[in-house]
């Protein structure tokens, strides 16, 4: 299997155009399926960058994203200059152990926070600083 | 019949390679090379569109003529639901029914028969918690096609059961078979269908090897045969032939039927860019706390076939209107779900739209495909054949077309060979193209 093609997407999101959220996932959720990946590492991809770019709309004004695939994994780069996230061991708890099933899916689209984000994904890094803002990274291989 | 089998045709003649149908088709199926539409078989889903914006009617569907009924023994009428929604001050489908029959069909079973013994089914699937919701309705086979070649995770969720024209069309051979003694075989079951999806899901059934149907003709061609046959029938004509519930005659339009069996678990949509919507939305798990969807490729449902003669939201408000005064079922399924309800075969994802068996060469292709894309001036305007330029772009990069195909790209070369052209001669004899 060759390894040195590589594709690199780039896209912005606003935060102000919440009718448009979830475009930049969308698109590269059809060009992985155009590229033959694997359904289930679409899934991952399309749930875990479908749910980060919505966050990045509601919680942090919009942001970019960065995509890089080649042909053993999948990198998104979310990079928002938002709010930062307090508590980031609380945040990814949180979604388990408090929020009810009711009132999760009161949320738009999947609704289902960080651990969901992370349960979608073989690697998660989240960089944020108070004030600043935040990067998300997800990582999905090939063969996962 | 090969797997991608479709029953759209184009009569070449009639084709003046405009790009209507190219814009309008939702799996980008069609290109105009040479002049004239060519229909990539592997990516038609034969939703029909492409007949129903064609200005020049140069696209129709591989129907049967009635004749065909002289070939065969006995034959078996099955008319689909939508067939009702086309007649005026219609109280009583039997008068329908009837009126078939004299077109010489030997029986008439009501494909909304199978639609209830299918609703029938689900309802015991998702009692015994025997299926995985949401369960996507297989009625409609053009998104069956579709989610085929488009969404890989969602082949699972397509409701393993027969669309009700195949249902019915056994339960008909088997009944008949039964009662007058004659040989399964010797009964021959003729369709009246609005769509050419149905044409294809007979022709090249995906789950299973052999339709029950035998030909499918199309209710556009049966209609001035069945209000002639209708105006001559008096009331002592009229046979009891019908055994239909509401919920099998609301089968034929959009939302009306199940939604009064699935209660608020239910959802629909039609038209087949909707359709489209709900489907990647449920890929991206979006839609939740539904247990049954039911897509229609046409707008109303399939009273929205293009081959339908009525308005379709005007034989939506007509089968509603038949609809009022039906017990809910007059079918049902006793005990086990019989084995002919069944799909034969799993659905399987067909990845016609990828670029290459190898990953790492489709990365490299689709890396190629956006900088063409970026090159190309976005206007989508179609001259080149293509639907839209990121598909010109695919088309170039997998060798199916040329980038001089797109006139801007040809204009910009012609312009710079004509000021090639210019300077040269200019540097011989000192001559210009300029007016001034």
């Amino acid at each position: 299997m060759k390894t040195n093609d590589s594709l690199k997407l780039h896209y912005e999101v606003s935060g102000d155009d919440f009718i448009s959220a979830g475009i930049a996932s969308s698109r590269v959720k059809n060009k992985l399926k155009q590229i033959g990946y694997p359904p289930i590492a679409i899934r991952k991809v399309a749930v875990a960058m479908y749910e980060a770019e919505i966050n990045m709309v509601i919680h942090a004004n919009g942001g970019t994203i960065d995509v890089d695939i080649n042909s053993e994994r999948i990198k998104v780069i979310l990079k928002d200059i938002g709010p930062g996230i307090p508590d980031i061991e609380k945040a990814m708890q949180e979604g388990f152990s408090t929020a009810t099933d009711e009132i999760r899916e009161l949320g738009f689209g999947a609704g289902m926070g960080l651990p969901n984000i992370k349960s979608y994904t073989d690697e998660l890094k989240i960089d944020t600083v108070l004030g600043q803002g935040t990067t998300i990274e997800i990582t999905v291989y090939c063969k996962s | 019949m090969t797997k991608f089998f479709h029953s759209v045709m184009l009569e070449k003649n009639k084709c003046v390679g405009c790009t209507n149908c190219v814009k309008r088709c939702p799996t980008q199926a069609i290109r105009v090379r040479n002049g004239k539409a060519v229909i990539h078989s592997k990516r038609c889903i034969d939703c029909g569109e492409c007949i129903r914006v064609c200005p020049h009617k140069a696209k129709k569907a591989a129907t049967k003529k009635i004749s065909i009924i002289k070939d065969f023994e006995y034959t078996v009428a099955i008319p689909d639901p939508s067939l009702f929604g086309q007649f005026n001050n219609l109280k009583d489908i039997n008068v329908v029914l009837t009126a078939i029959k004299k077109l010489g069909f030997n029986f008439v079973y009501e494909a909304s028969r199978g639609a209830e013994l299918i609703m029938d089914s689900i309802k015991k699937l998702l009692e015994e918690n025997r299926i995985r919701t949401p369960i996507i309705s297989s009625a409609c086979p053009a998104i069956v096609r579709l989610i085929r070649l488009r969404f890989p995770d969602l082949c699972d969720n397509v409701l393993e059961l027969e669309a009700p024209m195949e249902v019915t069309a056994k339960l008909a051979k088997d009944e008949i078979s039964e009662k007058y003694g004659i040989p399964f075989e010797k009964i021959k079951a003729v369709f009246i269908a609005p769509c050419p999806a149905k044409v294809s899901a007979v022709a090249a059934p995906l789950a299973k090897d052999k339709s029950w149907v035998d030909a499918v003709i199309s209710i556009g061609d049966v209609y001035p045969l069945l209000i002639s046959e209708m105006s001559k029938l008096s009331k002592d004509d009229i046979e009891d032939i019908a055994k239909s519930g509401s919920e099998g005659i609301g089968w034929g339009v959009s939302s009306a039927a199940a939604r009064t069996f699935f209660n608020e678990k239910y959802l629909a949509a039609d038209g087949i860019e909707n359709a489209i919507r709900i489907l990647e939305e449920l890929e991206e798990f979006r839609i939740r706390g539904i247990d049954f969807i039911e897509l229609s490729a046409c707008s109303a449902g399939c009273v929205g076939g293009v081959m339908c003669v009525e308005n379709a939201y005007v034989a939506k408000a007509k089968i509603h209107k038949l609809m009022k005064d039906l017990p809910l079922f007059k079918n049902s399924v006793d005990g086990e779900i019989p084995d002919f309800l069944r799909w034969e075969k799993e659905l399987e994802f067909e990845p016609v739209l990828k670029l290459s068996e190898d990953v790492g060469e489709a990365i490299a292709l689709m890396d190629k495909m956006d900088k063409l894309y970026e090159s190309l001036p976005g206007m989508d305007c179609g001259s080149c054949g293509a639907p839209t330029c990121r598909a010109f772009a695919e088309d170039v990069v997998m060798g199916r077309a040329k980038q001089n195909n797109c006139i801007y790209i040809l204009k910009d070369h012609i312009e710079y060979v004509i000021d090639t052209l210019e300077d040269t001669l200019k540097k011989l004899k000192g001559v210009t193209f300029d007016d001034s």
